[in-house]
């Protein structure tokens, strides 16, 4: 593994953000150094994909900075791929869906050829190639998506939830084409439901509640020991909601703010 | 019943005899609607996109005008048309009343708003879609913008076609700004009036049947179009 850290590492500083009065991300303070696969998780609503989006630039917060302080860190944009929760396909096929994005990085056409039908092939839609994007299945969108990312070879790569709503196998092969990302050097940010994928995909985890980060540890740690015991009752499958009742509590030395409840 | 079916026979004969007459005015009327339906794209289509994708300052004023001017009675463009080219009026030294490029001017009037409000809502919705894996790609607003014109061009065809219908079938503002002049601004719609009222069925028939063909024809393309798009792109 060689990691490339040009514009890594990723540093938010008491970051929060609001949309109309509501805040959806809490004072939020964490780095990302190159090397390491991070999982987030906790429950729906949690603003897991808002922390992705806060990340990858699509989003400002509305206080708090967040920084690429790497020595490259101007030019981050180039450096990143997300793949969203919900694929977007572009109304064009399979192969262009790829070949846009790459145009946009100034590869010449016999390179994007090549890069085209490498990704493809690794990701199993080589022969879907001519066929329309919208038209794919779900699952083959979501690949399609991770080879669209995939082609950029990015030094940071975004996943939210790239394998939920997928069947068992097709999960199995996106798990290892994110490992295989990962051993060419790129840095990778994920989200899942999934705890297993997070065990046999990370090396470190964040739990996220309500807006609030509210532990970040080794994968092995946290789910052996976690500290704080919202994450304890999550990983122990119990309905976070439910056990927040009546009163203020106190979880890992953050408070626990009395919102009202949320059931998604 | 004698006179309508001799009047049918006659149209038929004409149309089928590619009679000079005919010919000409159907000429004129696509000569004119065409190149209306043309500069209507070429001001309608960016116009759209930009209020579509991009927040700057008149954008509202510019959506509520596209939207009003859509359903402008075609009598009334033709009048304001009319005024501003007349012998008095600001634009009258150029002599344009009463030539084909008048009648382009008021069908360009009527035309661009269609184009224009069509294209914004179909922008609109794909940007809707689009607009996050754009900028997570790094397109800029020239790259975005083009991407979505490409990816639309299937709905976009058909804004165009729409406004090429309206064009083709108007009647009121051709009538006041060209003035229905034989070998010189005389239209399809413009002489079916006129022959009408002159008793002239067969003529006016004639240019009937097609017109009534063209605008099936356009019909069925759009509609054809967009079943092909949904097809194809779900
Ligand atoms: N544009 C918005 N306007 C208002 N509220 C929003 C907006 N976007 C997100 N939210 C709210 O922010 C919270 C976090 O949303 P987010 O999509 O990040 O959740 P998540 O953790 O990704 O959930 P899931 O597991 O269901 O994907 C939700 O309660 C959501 O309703
Ligand atoms: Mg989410």
């Amino acid at each position: 593994m060689n990691p490339r850290a040009d514009i890594l590492p990723l540093v938010l500083d008491d970051v929060s953000f609001e949309i109309n009065g509501m805040r959806l991300i809490k004072d939020l303070s964490c780095t990302f150094e190159a090397g390491p696969r991070t999982a987030i998780i906790g429950p729906n609503g949690a603003g897991k994909s808002l922390f992705l989006r806060l990340c990858h630039g699509l989003l400002t917060p509305s206080a708090g900075t967040i920084r690429w302080a790497g020595p490259d860190g101007a030019n981050s944009v180039t450096a990143q791929a997300m793949v969203f929760q919900r694929p977007v396909m572009l109304r064009r096929s399979v192969a262009a869906n790829v070949d846009f994005a790459l145009k946009l990085r100034d590869h010449g056409k016999p390179d994007r050829t090549v890069i085209i039908d490498e990704v493809l092939g690794r990701c199993g839609l080589r022969r879907l190639k001519d066929n329309p994007a919208r038209v794919l299945s779900f699952g083959e969108q979501q690949k399609l998506a991770l080879a669209r990312a995939w082609a950029l070879k990015p030094q940071v790569l975004f996943l939210d939830e790239p394998t939920a709503s997928l069947d068992p196998a097709a999960t199995h092969a996106v798990e290892e084409i994110v490992q295989a990302i990962h051993h060419e050097g790129t840095r990778i940010i994920m989200t899942t439901h999934d705890l297993g994928q997070a065990r046999r995909l990370a090396d470190e985890v964040i739990f996220l509640h309500r807006g609030r980060m509210l532990e970040y540890a080794p994968t092995e740690t946290f789910f052996t020991e976690p500290k704080n015991d919202l994450a304890q009752a999550f990983v122990k499958g119990e309905l976070l909601w439910w056990k927040l009742g009546k009163d203020n509590r106190r979880a890992g030395g953050y408070e626990i703010d009395k919102a009202p409840r949320r059931r998604n | 019943m004698n006179d309508i079916s001799d009047a049918f026979a006659a149209a038929f004969a004409m149309v089928a005899g590619f009679d000079k007459d005919l010919a000409e005015i159907v000429g004129l009327s696509l000569e004119v609607s065409l190149s209306a339906v043309f500069i209507a794209t070429v001001i309608g289509l960016p116009l759209g996109a930009a209020t579509a994708l991009f927040r700057f300052p008149g954008r509202k004023v510019i959506i509520v005008v596209l939207n009003a001017f859509m359903g402008l009675p075609p009598v009334v463009v033709g009048l304001i048309v009319y005024l501003l080219l007349s012998r008095a009026g600001p634009f009258g030294v150029l002599g344009l009343l009463f030539t084909p490029t008048a009648m382009i001017i008021a069908q360009v009037i009527l035309v661009t708003p269609i184009i224009a409000s069509l294209t914004r809502q179909v922008m609109e919705d794909l940007w809707r879609e689009y607009e996050e894996q754009m900028r997570s790609l790094g397109a800029g607003p020239v790259r975005s913008l083009t991407a979505l014109l490409w990816d639309g061009r299937f709905s976009l065809f058909t804004a165009i076609l729409a406004g090429f219908g309206r064009a083709s079938a108007e009647v009121g503002a051709v009538m006041i700004v060209g003035g229905n002049i034989d070998h010189a601004t005389r239209v399809m719609t413009t002489a079916i009036a006129l022959e009408v009222s002159r008793g002239d069925l067969a003529l006016a028939l004639g240019l009937g049947l097609i017109l009534l063909v063209l605008s099936t024809c356009v019909n069925g393309a759009a509609f054809l179009i967009r079943d092909a798009a949904q097809k194809r792109h779900a």
